[in-house]
């Protein structure tokens, strides 16, 4: 694993993206917090997966792709659609079934799509997004243009075969796909080593002659330097990577299931608190004298509105037409 | 009119296309340097290059959701299974991603994609390597699936497949390969969704799709010179969408009917099919439909007890026999 970065100060000419990390990690957490109350008032139905504890990967990631880079993600994808620019209200719409919603109510919390932002969702069936996004890995290669793709995934979604398949071909064939587990060492309830006879994830990139790269990923600027190499690997030498990012869940699996309990104790949890990558930035930064509390207030307050304005907005927004039923079922 | 093997209309549609259309590529197990296991892909590697004719490993859920990815952002893929058999380890990709995507994603995105290759049963094949899986795929909203009989309706079928932007299921029959067929010079295409009357008649309509198009004609030729049944003979092609029109317009004329189909008798195509005629034909039949299918278990590898699981003439001609009160 890389060494940590708190060894070096930070850089004051880069203070303005910092504060972007920044604020887009503190919009997924009030997001996600107001979702999970939205769930828990009904709002929201179905299935609703958490991102809280998990900000630095999505943030830290993005940060260093294009816009016309492509994005897959399983279904506990909000952050990963908001950090890509989709608004707070065409997302919250969506986790409320409106027909204001990103996928027009038709999608729900797991299947966020935005096509314009290249964001290709929102993929429900563990690991079966993995093969999507090597394929448009392969089409970039088609075309001969130099985007790269960028594909989430749970550790557990390293135990199925498409993660085979697709790390083999996308090897193979030199696709520049850049797979990002998100090893937040849960599989549901299963920990990661009783389901994986390998402990580390990038050390399966090896099997398929892939380079690969561990990073913590609760430290959201160690994230985004990996990421950078990753995307150059990608954009300049036409190969992927397997980027583990070594991260942890707050909340349980889904809005559905227990913070903690037979599988993990509330101390592990209260633990891992403590690596907490929003806490972690902040306080880098002031200690290096880059933002004073009154910023981060003010930052704060900033994103509570706009999560606010997002519930309003989705409370507000009609259902789908009923006879949005039958649309979209074959493209005419 | 060209005489020429369905395996070779198959081909000439891949090559038209691809030709007409730099986003059309072929991928799959064997499609280049093999030239294909069944030879359809013959030729395609040398005009087309690496680049468009994709060999794969040994992974059908891999490459076909490679396929399905590429499709999602634009290109016209053709994956080719070596048998639809080894497709069921492709199915969450047919199923989960390429059948949904566009309306989970509130029809942002859609999938132009062919998923083709050889079903049905062959020879001696066994169990695992001799099933017929139109129903299977006929049941999901957001595919299409066409089974085409003749060397002129594949032709035409693949090419309006490769062309239309949504997935598309197209089953190859593994003994139609050899047979031949008129297959017009130059351009044509056949919608899907069209049914073919491939043979007129006036006392009994025999409802058929790929490799029982066959076994259905014969058993009206020997109808007619037996016992003097003018039968009609209707060739699905397309199974969905279903050309229901085509079918109740030869059952009003008809007010007989018989199905056949290859595969399983348990929520086959022939159920549904019985449905819309019972439904909108009721009062033109003046028996109840007869349905004539594989035999409802898994293919025996002995010859004798795998051609009595086989649809033939005869059983045609017994069920014909039946709805026009002969027996």
């Amino acid at each position: 694993m890389a060494q940590p970065a708190t060894a070096t100060r930070l850089d004051p000419a880069r203070q303005e993206f910092y504060h972007r990390l920044l604020r887009q990690m503190l919009l997924v957490r009030r997001f996600e917090e107001k979702a999970g109350e939205a769930y828990a008032t009904g709002k929201v139905g179905g299935f609703c997966h958490l991102y809280i504890g998990q900000e630095a990967v999505a943030v830290g990631t993005i940060a260093a792709l294009r816009d016309d880079d492509y994005l897959f993600t399983s279904y506990r994808e909000h952050a990963h659609a908001l950090v890509r620019g989709m608004s707070a209200r065409a997302c919250m719409a969506e986790l409320f079934g409106k027909a204001t919603g990103c996928s027009k109510g038709k999608g729900g919390s797991m299947h966020l799509f935005d096509a314009a932002r290249r964001f290709l969702g929102g993929h429900a069936i563990v690991g079966s997004h993995l093969p999507l996004a090597g394929g448009t890995g392969f089409a970039i290669k088609y075309r001969g243009t130099d985007q790269v793709t960028a594909c989430y995934f749970g550790e557990a979604a390293a135990n199925i075969g498409a993660f085979h398949e697709t790390l083999n071909m996308a090897a193979l064939w030199t696709l520049p796909v850049i797979f990002i587990c998100e090893n937040n060492r849960y599989g549901m309830g299963t920990a990661l080593e009783r389901a994986s006879a390998v402990y580390h994830i990038a050390d399966r990139a090896c099997a398929h002659e892939m380079d690969s790269e561990t990073v913590d990923g609760m430290d959201v600027l160690a994230v985004y330097d990996a990421m950078v190499r990753a995307v150059e690997r990608g954009r300049e030498s036409k190969l992927p990577t397997l980027l583990e990012a070594r991260t942890y869940r707050y909340m349980g699996h889904s809005m559905a299931d227990p913070i903690h309990g037979h599988y993990r104790t509330k101390e592990e949890l209260e633990e891992q608190k403590k690596k907490d990558p929003i806490a972690g930035l902040r306080h880098r930064l002031r200690d290096d004298g880059l933002l004073e509390d009154a910023e981060f207030e003010a930052m704060d307050t900033q994103v509570h509105e706009e999560v606010e304005d997002a519930l309003a907005f989705a409370e507000e927004s009609p259902d789908p037409e009923p006879s949005e039923l039958y649309t979209d079922v074959y493209k005419e | 009119m060209p005489l020429i093997t369905y395996r070779d209309a198959l081909n000439q549609a891949l090559r038209e296309e691809m030709e007409r259309d730099p986003s059309v590529f072929l991928m799959g197990e064997e499609v280049g340097v093999y030239q294909g296991a069944y030879k359809v892909s013959r030729g395609l590697l040398e005009a087309f290059g690496e680049r468009r004719v994709v060999d794969t490993p040994i992974a059908e859920l891999g490459f076909t959701g490679i396929g399905v990815g590429a499709a999602m952002v634009g290109l016209r893929p053709v994956i080719e299974f070596m048998t639809w058999n080894f497709a069921l380890l492709a199915i969450d990709e047919v199923i989960n991603s390429a059948a949904k995507l566009l309306y989970m994603s509130g029809g942002q995105i859609p999938i132009p994609i062919v998923f083709r290759g050889p079903g049905g049963a062959a020879l001696q094949l066994g169990a695992q390597h001799s099933q017929a899986f139109e129903s299977f795929y006929a049941h999901v909203p957001g595919l299409k699936v066409v089974a085409p009989a003749t060397p002129h309706d594949a032709k035409g079928l693949l090419k309006t497949s490769i062309r239309d932007d949504n997935p598309v299921v197209f089953l190859e029959g593994e003994m139609l390969y050899n047979t031949k067929g008129e297959v017009p010079e130059g351009e044509y295409t056949i919608p899907l969704g069209q049914a073919d009357v491939k043979r007129e008649g006036d006392d009994v309509t025999i409802i058929c799709h790929s490799k029982t198009v066959a076994p259905a004609l014969k058993a009206a030729d020997q109808l007619a010179e037996q016992l003097q049944l003018s039968a009609e003979v209707v060739d699905l092609r397309t199974i969905r969408p279903l050309d229901v029109a085509t079918v109740l317009a030869s059952v009003r004329k008809t007010n007989r009917c018989v199905i056949v189909e290859e595969g399983w008798p348990f929520c086959g195509v022939g159920a549904q099919v019985v449905h819309e005629i019972q439904h909108a034909a009721f009062d033109d039949l003046d028996a109840p439909i007869e349905r004539v299918t594989g035999a409802d278990v898994p293919m025996p590898y002995n010859k004798h007890l795998e051609r009595a699981t086989k649809p033939g003439p005869e059983h045609v001609i017994a069920a014909v026999k039946r709805v026009a009160y002969l027996d």
